[in-house]
């Protein structure tokens, strides 16, 4: 007997018939009846209309019958509900059921009926279901929570059920505290602020030994939400990560990628010295291998995923790349992953294999793959320098083939090899123009232009080449528009004489025949170069290109942190952050790694941040497209070559009416004070010229901003003193200083009125400056100043503003504005106002850290006349957030060993040397930092606390 | 975190059953998936997950039917799709076949098995034979008061019941080696890995507790037993079924276990040890354009004399458009299968040493296809009985159950192919 007979019944008249039958008096008949509406319904009927007489059946003793009726209800209750209401009196009673069965299946199927009025009676029956003697009732109604709060989250507050589920993680049964893990990480996920799963040691404790005894979906659901701890530091981490490890050998590819998650967050925080970190990442290697075995879903999954994790941590996967070898029978999307990861492990050492393979892989028949793996054998020349030759040859080859899509992939992956290996490979550009003809992607039509325009002077029919292309101008893409202008006017600056003509045409057809804005910019930009300075115009368009590197398809660092956090979930696979496809504000929470121990500490490492390397060592990056755009508009933003200073800019950019009007004269030479003119009236010398200059990259790390977190302290705070004297200022004198307390910066001024009438309307403005600090509030001055009166203001200030590195660093340059004018002056700032609170490394980290910063960053400092003893002088440091991490005495001499940390996340390092019987009382201070042009300042500051 | 709902189709996109988890993505949402799903195949850009606005669809296929599970979140990817495949393998197991038809015949069932597989995107008690416990086939036909839920499905042990009884206790291990063997077109070996599993069929009373000993020279080197006599075996990677105690094989290597019922999958290993490729093949395919393509392959078994290799079939690639085959094998038959473009030569029993030959020979029509083909590697099948490539040793079985029976594991080796690719040029 089977159920495919109730499918059959399309008489007419089908609802009237079920109707009587589910009305019968026999119960057989009654459970065919709901039967045949069930499979109505499966086969997408609608049978909502016999909604009262099915649910009239539902008082049955027959279990297979009520489940059904359940089911009808979940589907049909929403549309009906008035009449669900019908069904409240049977759930409530079910609940009580002797059988834990029924008692389940009632508690189960009420959460999934969505109607308002039904989640009330709701409360009372969960309220006992989660107390159930039965593990059966309690792990079902662990999840109904989750769907009541997802129905009516403030109900389920009120009534205190998130304290009951809370509870449930300490229960006897695994598979009641999985269930209640699930459902707690559902609801915080909801509810990113609320600190529900209050993860703590404890409770983290709990979890791990259920680990050990829950199926494997409830595995899955502990890693997941173990995944969202940070531990407190890195023995913590450590004794997770060896709880943890075990799951790695699961048969399930889910419990594996969930452990690998968790171990690749908490990795971060342990230090590379460790051996324990050596030994996790050889363990880290063979379950991530073994996922290549499972079911093609898996493995895309897994590979997206160790795409990832490869590119945080090579050398876990750096000896395995024949496992990444493609398959026939692989799926293309298996294909095309594999193809990714390979490329991502080339290196010297194995790339004559992956060649290999590449040109394999270039014959096959699947266009799409043979593309990919045409550009991988460009971006293999590009990443592996010594292969370089190699790949071209294996290219050229490939370009005889003739097989129109290859040749194109080829000919654009050429021009990258180009690009990075200048004035070597050109003597295939002949081969090269021979298929000219045969490019019909936009792509390999502007990569070839490219390459015409760039080596003009040893193509002799050049100008020929482009003038066919020149035809269609229309036709063209833009990117090809683009390039094919840019590379006349190559071809122009090259060969003047013959050409003139030439370039006359595309520029007149860019400009004016063209509707794209990008387009008709660029034209109009050559245009006036070439009319108004030839020199500069070849000075411009024909300059050095950067180099690209071979890495342009990193994930961005911080991206790369976050969706490491997301190991295993769909962000992994589409490489995107929750936030770009999750709908709303639900689960929306940046995630990120935990800090090893600060920022600057963590893009010290290569392989995680390049952007944070030293500069020079550092390729710059540039986009492989519209390449030459972005060398047009740096023009902009680099110092002015000669001429008139650059007002407009200044003019445009400066949006502020504080410091507009009237002062358009005083426009200073260079982008210095952007956003306004220069001040007016410095009380220090002038600023130095050279500050005009462009901030060099790697100061980039020196100016990230993030501000610290407070806890109760004050630090040192100067005396007033006088920043603006009241006859530069028309009568208004300002003193201030700066106060750092619990936290939060502060300027405070005082201001008094000298002139003889009323001052009114005050408001602030500060320059850019290396730290970023900016008023966090408007200039609060509430009454008018009458002549002759004083205000006493503090101004709360951020570190969020624009940076801008200022000579000397500290220098601030303010702004302030009246009734009466606007008036300028500058200020320095000590710098231990920006001494944050969690400044304190933990002591192996300030050993790792001290060895890790190159020697030449060391300076030494003398600090005279300080008779204080080492326990004054670090409570006396302490107060002013830098902190003392170890004491040690060595030939009678105090050794002090203090970090902190700079708003922006830089450490420095202090050691301090005291000796007590020094009768001149000299403390000798040593600091180290990345970043070393803060020495000084440090060193100053560590002086002004001591000394006061 | 994981499925909203979860959808059975058919080949055409229809739903055929299908399982509102969560409620909050409209059911009519499927009627996107086949279309997307079409045009993404034609894009070439066919991947398992998809998403059509903010609704991603994560989907396995299993012979015609498509499973689908739909969510608005960043669900658990990898959780969904072993989910989708642990209910593929539950409905197997519950109607051998799972099919349009199957679903159609026990709806029913379907439902309440979907209905106990996951709650509210979670999956729950997925092990077929609990299921089977409380599931039961025949119309469900328990009265109020006498099904209960078995303990087993919330205990720890949640996939043995108590109470299990046989007259003779015995175990059989099986351990099975799979050689995958990946082998370029110039006869250099890209890949050979072996990739072994054990796998158990227990017929054992009560709670027995099991402990499984291998020559695993981890072991051997943790007790000290490294350096005797016995040849050990390094493992790379182990998986174990749900029943063996990780963290007690973390600490010391001691596999143990209360195992289930029946055949289950004990644990899997993997090697990447290079081994001599078993059965090594030549090839020299000759494709003269517009007339025949000649095939002549040689067959080596590179293994022990005293093994033999059984059922031995070894595909070779053809054109599609070949016609008029025309074979000669020292040993065994060739076949041509046009449907799949290949010879499969088959050898009933190969022997260690020996060396086969087979020549073919097909005509080409004098019109040639457009198309390019793709060249498909040879693929060989083998199995080898007695014989395991890796060395590995079930060197004892201990079985301890309360009531104190004596049991006996009886153990069986067998080599066989895996993916095994030979490229042709």
């Amino acid at each position: 007997m089977t159920d495919s007979k109730y499918f059959t019944t399309t008489k007419k008249g089908e609802i009237f018939e079920l109707k009587a039958e589910l009305n019968s008096d026999k119960k057989e008949k009654k459970k065919e009846a709901v039967k045949k509406v069930i499979a109505s319904m499966t086969v997408g009927k609608d049978v909502s209309a016999l909604f009262p007489d099915v649910v009239n059946c539902m008082q049955t003793d027959n279990l297979e019958l009520k489940k059904l009726v359940y089911l009808y209800l979940m589907n049909y209750a929403k549309s009906q509900p008035d009449m669900a209401i019908m069904a409240v009196n049977t759930f409530v009673k079910d609940c009580e059921d002797p059988n834990p069965l029924i008692r389940a299946l009632a508690v189960r199927t009420m959460g999934c009926i969505r109607v308002d009025k039904i989640t009330e009676y709701l409360c009372e029956p969960l309220r006992k279901c989660l107390k159930d003697e039965d593990p059966y009732v309690r792990k079902t109604a662990a999840v109904c929570v989750a769907k009541l709060h997802d129905i009516n989250a403030q109900l389920v507050e009120d009534q205190g059920f998130l304290d009951t589920l809370k509870d449930l993680i300490s229960d006897s049964n695994p598979m009641v505290v999985a269930n209640a893990v699930a459902a707690l990480s559902e609801i915080a996920e909801s509810h990113p602020s609320s600190n529900l799963l209050d993860l703590n040691p404890q409770s983290i404790n709990k979890l791990l030994t259920a680990l050990n005894e829950c199926t494997e979906w409830g595995q899955i659901f502990i890693l997941d939400c173990l995944a969202n701890y940070t531990p407190k530091d890195d023995r913590e981490a450590q004794s997770i990560c060896e709880r943890v490890t075990p799951r790695l050998s699961h048969a399930n590819s889910a419990v594996v990628l969930s452990a690998v998650k968790v171990l690749m967050k908490f990795m971060e925080m342990l230090s590379k010295d460790l051996d324990y970190y050596g030994t996790l990442l050889k363990k880290l290697a063979p379950p991530l291998v073994t996922l290549l075995s499972a079911e093609p879903e898996l493995q895309y999954v897994a590979l997206r995923n160790i795409n990832l994790i490869v590119q945080k941590r090579p050398e876990i996967l750096k000896h395995e790349m024949k496992v990444f070898f493609v398959k026939y029978n692989d799926p293309i999307y298996v294909k095309l992953e594999k193809l990714d990861i390979m490329i991502r492990l080339a290196s010297q050492a194995n790339i004559a294999q992956v060649l290999a393979e590449l040109k394999e892989y270039a014959t096959e028949v699947d266009v799409d793959f043979v593309r990919k793996a045409v550009r991988a054998i460009g971006r293999c020349a590009i990443k592996v320098e010594q292969s370089a030759e190699r790949c071209v040859s294996t290219l050229l080859d490939l370009i005889q083939t003739k097989v129109n899509y290859v040749v194109q992939e080829a000919i654009v992956v050429i021009k990258d090899i180009f690009r990075k290996y200048p004035n070597k490979y050109e003597s295939v550009i002949a081969t090269l123009c021979e298929n000219l003809d045969s490019l019909d992607e936009p792509e390999a039509r502007a990569a070839m232009i490219w390459i015409v325009g760039e080596y003009a002077e040893r193509i002799d029919n050049a100008d020929e080449l482009l003038e066919s292309f020149l035809e269609g101008f229309h036709d063209e893409s833009t990117q090809v528009q683009l390039q094919l202008l840019t590379a006349i006017v190559k071809l122009f600056l090259k060969k003047p004489t013959e050409t003139q003509e030439l370039v006359q045409q595309v520029l007149s057809l860019a400009t004016q025949d063209s509707d794209n804005p990008d387009l008709r910019d660029r034209g109009y930009i050559y245009w006036r170069l070439l009319s108004t300075d030839p020199v500069a115009a070849k000075e411009v368009v024909l300059a050095e290109k950067p180099l690209i590197s071979e890495e342009t398809d990193l994930i961005e660092p911080t991206l790369l942190d976050e969706l490491i956090c997301y190991i295993g979930t769909l962000a992994s696979v589409y490489h995107k952050p929750p936030s770009a496809f999750v709908e709303g504000g639900r689960g929306v929470v940046h995630k990120s790694l935990p800090p090893r121990t600060a920022s600057s500490e963590s893009t010290e490492s290569p392989e995680t941040a390049p952007a944070g390397a030293p500069p020079g060592e550092q390729p710059d990056v540039i986009p492989a497209q519209g390449d030459l755009l972005g060398d047009l508009l740096n023009l902009d933003l680099g110092p002015p070559v000669s001429g008139p200073p650059l007002a407009t800019t200044s003019v445009q950019m400066g949006a502020v009416d504080l410091l507009g009007g009237g002062l358009d004269s005083l426009v200073c030479p260079g982008p210095l004070w952007i956003g306004g003119p220069n001040f007016v009236a410095p009380p220090a010398a002038a600023v130095p010229a050279s500050l005009g200059a462009p901030i060099g990259s790697g100061l980039s790390d020196l100016f990230d901003l993030t501000s610290g977190v407070g806890t109760l302290s004050g630090s040192y705070v100067a005396p007033k003193a006088v920043w603006l004297p009241a006859m530069k200022a028309k009568g208004l004198e300002i003193s201030g200083t700066f106060t750092r307390q619990v936290g939060s910066i502060s300027m405070d001024l005082q201001l008094t009125n000298k002139a003889l009438q009323v001052m009114t309307d005050f408001a602030i403005q500060f320059n850019r400056n290396s730290f970023g600090l900016a008023p966090a509030a408007p200039l609060q001055v509430h009454a008018p100043l009458s002549p002759n009166q004083t205000v006493e203001i503090s101004l709360p200030l951020n570190t969020v503003g624009s940076v801008m590195k200022m000579e000397p660093l500290n220098n601030l340059q303010v702004a302030v504005k009246n009734n009466i004018d606007v008036f300028y002056f500058s200020t320095l700032y000590p710098l231990h106002i920006l001494f944050v609170e969690d400044g304190k490394m933990d002591r192996q980290m300030f050993l790792a850290t001290w060895k890790d910063i190159p020697n030449e960053n060391e300076a030494q400092f003398q600090i005279r006349d300080c008779p204080l003893n080492a326990e004054a002088v670090s409570s006396k440091l302490q107060s002013s957030n830098i902190f003392t991490i170890a004491k040690r005495n060595v030939e009678g001499q105090d050794m002090l060993y203090q970090s902190l940390k700079l708003t922006n996340g830089i450490w420095v390092l202090a050691e301090l040397r005291i000796q007590p019987g020094n009768p001149s009382f000299t403390v000798r201070l040593s600091l180290k930092c990345r970043a070393p042009e803060v020495s000084q300042h440090v060193y100053q500051a560590y002086e002004t606390i001591l000394k006061n | 975190m994981s499925a909203s709902a979860v959808f059975i189709l058919d080949v055409k996109g229809k739903p055929l059953i299908s399982r509102n988890y969560k409620g909050d993505v409209a059911m009519s949402e499927i009627e996107h998936f086949m279309p997307l799903l079409v045009q993404r195949e034609e894009e070439g850009a066919l991947a398992p997950l998809l998403s059509h606005g903010k609704v991603h669809f994560l989907w396995i296929k299993h012979s015609n039917l498509y499973l689908v599970a739909t969510t608005l979140k960043n669900a658990n990817a990898s959780l969904v799709y072993s989910f989708l495949y642990k209910t593929v393998e539950v409905f197997c197991e519950y109607f051998k076949e799972l099919e349009e038809e199957s679903i159609r015949d026990n709806f029913v069932i379907v439902y309440e098995l979907l209905d106990e597989l996951m709650d509210f995107g979670f999956p729950q008690t997925t092990d077929s034979k609990i299921l089977q416990e409380y599931i039961t086939q025949q119309g469900n036909k328990l009265e109020t008061g006498k099904s209960r839920v078995p303990p087993t499905v919330t205990n720890a042990v949640s996939w043995r019941s108590e109470g299990i009884k046989y007259k003779k206790n015995e175990v059989f291990i099986d351990v099975i080696e799979s050689v995958n063997l990946l082998v370029n077109a110039n006869g250099s070996v890209l890949l050979s890995e072996i990739v072994g599993t054990i796998k158990l069929k227990v017929f054992l009373s009560g709670m027995p507790e099991l402990r499984l000993g291998l020559n695993d020279r981890v072991l051997f080197e943790l007790t000290g037993l490294s350096g005797s006599k016995n040849k050990s075996v390094e493992l790379e990677d182990v998986k174990f079924h749900q029943c063996v105690r990780l963290s007690r094989f973390d600490n010391d290597r001691t596999i143990s276990f209360i195992p289930p019922d029946g055949d289950f999958e004990l644990m899997s290993y993997r090697l990447s040890t290079q081994v001599k490729p078993l059965i090594w093949i030549e090839s020299v395919i000759e494709k003269f354009s517009h007339s025949r393509v000649e095939i002549m392959v040689k067959a080596k078994g590179q293994f022990k004399k005293q093994s033999v290799a059984n059922g031995v079939e070894i595909s070779v690639p053809v054109p599609s458009d070949a016609d008029s085959p025309r074979f000669k094998t020292s040993v065994g038959s060739a076949k041509y299968v046009p449907e799949k473009n290949v010879v499969i030569w088959s050898i009933k029993s190969f022997p260690g040493g020996k060396e086969y030959l087979m020549r073919a020979h097909f005509g080409l029509p004098s019109v040639e296809k457009e198309e390019e083909e793709g060249r498909p590697p040879i693929g060989v099948k083998f199995e080898i009985p007695y014989f395991t490539v890796s060395g590995i040793q079930v060197r004892y079985m201990k079985i301890i159950e309360k009531s104190g029976y004596q049991a006996l594991p009886w153990v069986r080796y067998i080599t066989q192919s895996g993916d095994y690719q030979l490229r042709t040029s």
